[in-house]
């Protein structure tokens, strides 16, 4: 665990830090882009390059997107001036949060010396993903492919317009 | 010799907690579900870490499972921005703390 995996990791905290805590919500999601970027990166450095590029694709290339969207179709990117954007119960909100990631944490050290430590080099060729995906993996594939149509008609029936009658 | 994997599952955990806080703590709606997807993240993160310190990377499984998260995490994503497109649309607002019609 070198150097290049530091740095990658705290561009992707500070990425993430900075998605939740600055006002503006389109500052919020270009941060939230270099935060996905970043876990990608740490995907590439795990070798799965597969999982590196569909996330690079998927999430910097259309989740982001579509929180861009979001943002300007809901008129959020004008910033409230007066009120603050943090809840009322921010302070029980980060109690829980601080208390999950304790818990995590206390977690992972404790099993320290239980974890699995391969040396050896994993890789996983595109041609070996897409053997799994068509073979053992056939049935998951087909149940998400008839997830993603049901959310993608929900989607778009869900933000449809009311205003059927009076265009009418 | 410490394994790296403890520096990813670190990772990780730090991104989850972000995540959630910025779920529970922020008042505009969006920002709740960016918080989400952070959490989803940092899952995936774990599994593509055990699958390459793991003992059976040929396998394939923890790969796997992070595709398929990946895929239903997008899925959940446009959902959940149409929902907040319609309550907008509906409440002309994104504000969850004014959203409390449901209060007891």
């Amino acid at each position: 665990m070198g150097f290049p995996f530091w740095i990658v990791a705290a561009l992707t905290i500070a990425g993430g830090m900075a998605a939740i805590l600055l006002r503006n919500l389109v500052h919020c999601a270009l941060a939230l882009t270099i935060a996905f970027a970043g876990l990608a990166l740490l995907f590439l450095q795990l070798d799965a390059q597969f999982a590196g590029f569909v996330q690079i694709l998927v999430y910097v290339g259309a989740v982001a997107i579509l929180v861009v969207f979001a943002i300007l179709l809901t008129r959020g990117a004008e910033t409230p001036k007066t009120e603050g954007v943090f809840s009322k119960t921010w302070a029980a909100g980060l109690v829980i949060a601080a208390a999950v990631f304790a818990v995590l944490a206390w977690a992972v050290l404790q099993s320290l010396p239980g974890l699995p430590h391969e040396t050896g080099t994993a890789t996983a060729s595109v041609q070996q993903i897409g053997a799994a995906l068509m073979g053992r993996y056939v049935l998951p594939l087909e149940i998400v492919a008839s997830l993603l149509t049901a959310a993608l008609i929900g989607a778009v029936i869900v933000a449809l317009h009311e205003k059927k009658e009076e265009a009418k | 010799m410490v394994t790296p994997l403890i520096g990813y599952l670190l990772v990780a955990a730090i991104l989850f907690a972000i995540g959630l806080a910025g779920a529970l703590t922020r008042r505009n709606a969006i920002v709740v579900l960016i918080g989400i997807e952070l959490m989803l993240n940092a899952a995936n993160l774990n599994l593509i870490a055990f699958w390459r310190y793991g003992p059976h990377p040929e396998a394939l499984t923890g790969m796997m499972f992070a595709i398929f998260s990946i895929a239903v995490a997008a899925a959940e994503a446009a959902v959940g921005l149409g929902l907040v497109i319609s309550i907008y649309r509906h409440a002309q607002t994104a504000d969850l703390d004014q959203m409390n019609r449901m209060k007891g």
